[in-house]
């Protein structure tokens, strides 16, 4: 796997984390340690997508992430079903 | 994958409850050409598509449709909120009621529940295209006769804004088809599609 799906896949990682935590909080909304993992897990994805950025461009996951210059990134390929690389 | 906001769309605040109007709004959720088949219909197509153009304008649109399934279970909230059982009998809404209570439930005016044929995904760009401009001008016309059918500005309001919207997706359909039969081989303008297999196409 290239380093760039690498770091994708652990972004990904970090958003289903955060879910899981959204739900959890849904039912549990005073739990400390739950916040402080929503903290943490936050932080991590901020600085995931901060070094993608800078290692392979704009991080584009919704078409409010797509640069407003030059052609409309939003379309390109592959989309998510399309089982190729990124 | 998707992430839900906070928010509507388009504000929906009606300030007396009219079981009738609700009857009849419902079927712009659940009904032939409501916002849940329009969401569904886009939302599935796209897998079959072979133009990035496409596979945007399904995406960003059934995403929207999304939204206005929501506008339109808002109307049915607010519409039928602290009724009476005098109010929900004189109105009609106790065929509803029986079975729904007060929770909004996909069916049409009619009551008939919301059903997978009002929607089609044929895995061939030309058909679904042409089924999604059909799509957009029966739910303008639907949002037409709402309009003739109801007096209250709260409704109408909303009501009007998803009505507009249907011309823009409509809009944004044709576009769409054109910069799909522009891409098409030109000798072979209608009886082929892109995603014909070639064994396929030596039979026609």
């Amino acid at each position: 796997m290239k380093n760039k799906e690498m770091l994708m896949r652990k972004i990904h990682a970090l958003d289903f984390a955060i879910h899981e935590l959204v739900l959890y909080l849904d039912t549990h909304p005073v739990c400390k340690k739950a916040m402080e993992l929503l903290k943490e897990y936050r932080k991590k994805r901020k600085e995931c997508i901060a070094l993608y950025e800078e290692k392979y461009g704009n991080y584009i996951v919704t078409p409010a992430d797509a640069p407003a210059s030059g052609c409309w990134q939003w379309l390109s390929s592959p989309w998510p079903w399309e089982n190729k690389e990124v | 994958m998707w992430q839900y906001e906070k928010k509507l769309q388009y504000p929906v605040n009606i300030k007396n409850p009219n079981p009738k109007y609700a009857q009849i709004i419902i079927s712009q959720f659940g009904g032939p050409d409501g916002e849940l088949g329009a969401s569904m219909r886009y939302l599935t197509q796209r897998f079959g598509q072979p133009f990035n153009e496409v596979k945007g304008i399904l995406t960003d649109v059934g995403t929207e449709e999304l939204a206005h399934l929501e506008m339109v279970c808002s109307m049915v909230y607010q519409l039928t909120k602290n009724l009476t059982p005098e109010e929900i009998k004189k109105s009609g809404f106790d065929k509803y009621f029986v079975d729904h209570t007060a929770g909004v439930y996909p069916v049409a005016a009619s009551g008939l529940p919301w059903r997978a044929e009002y929607i089609q995904s044929k895995g061939d760009v030309l058909a679904d295209l042409h089924e999604d401009l059909a799509a957009e001008q029966k739910a303008r016309v639907t949002y037409d006769n709402l309009i003739r059918l109801i007096d209250d500005p709260d409704i109408l309001d909303p009501l009007k804004f998803l009505r507009q919207r249907e011309i823009t997706h409509y809009q944004r359909f044709g576009e769409a088809l054109r910069l799909t039969t522009d891409k098409l081989n030109q000798k072979n303008f209608y009886a082929f599609n892109p995603n014909f297999d070639k064994g396929f196409k030596n039979k026609m």
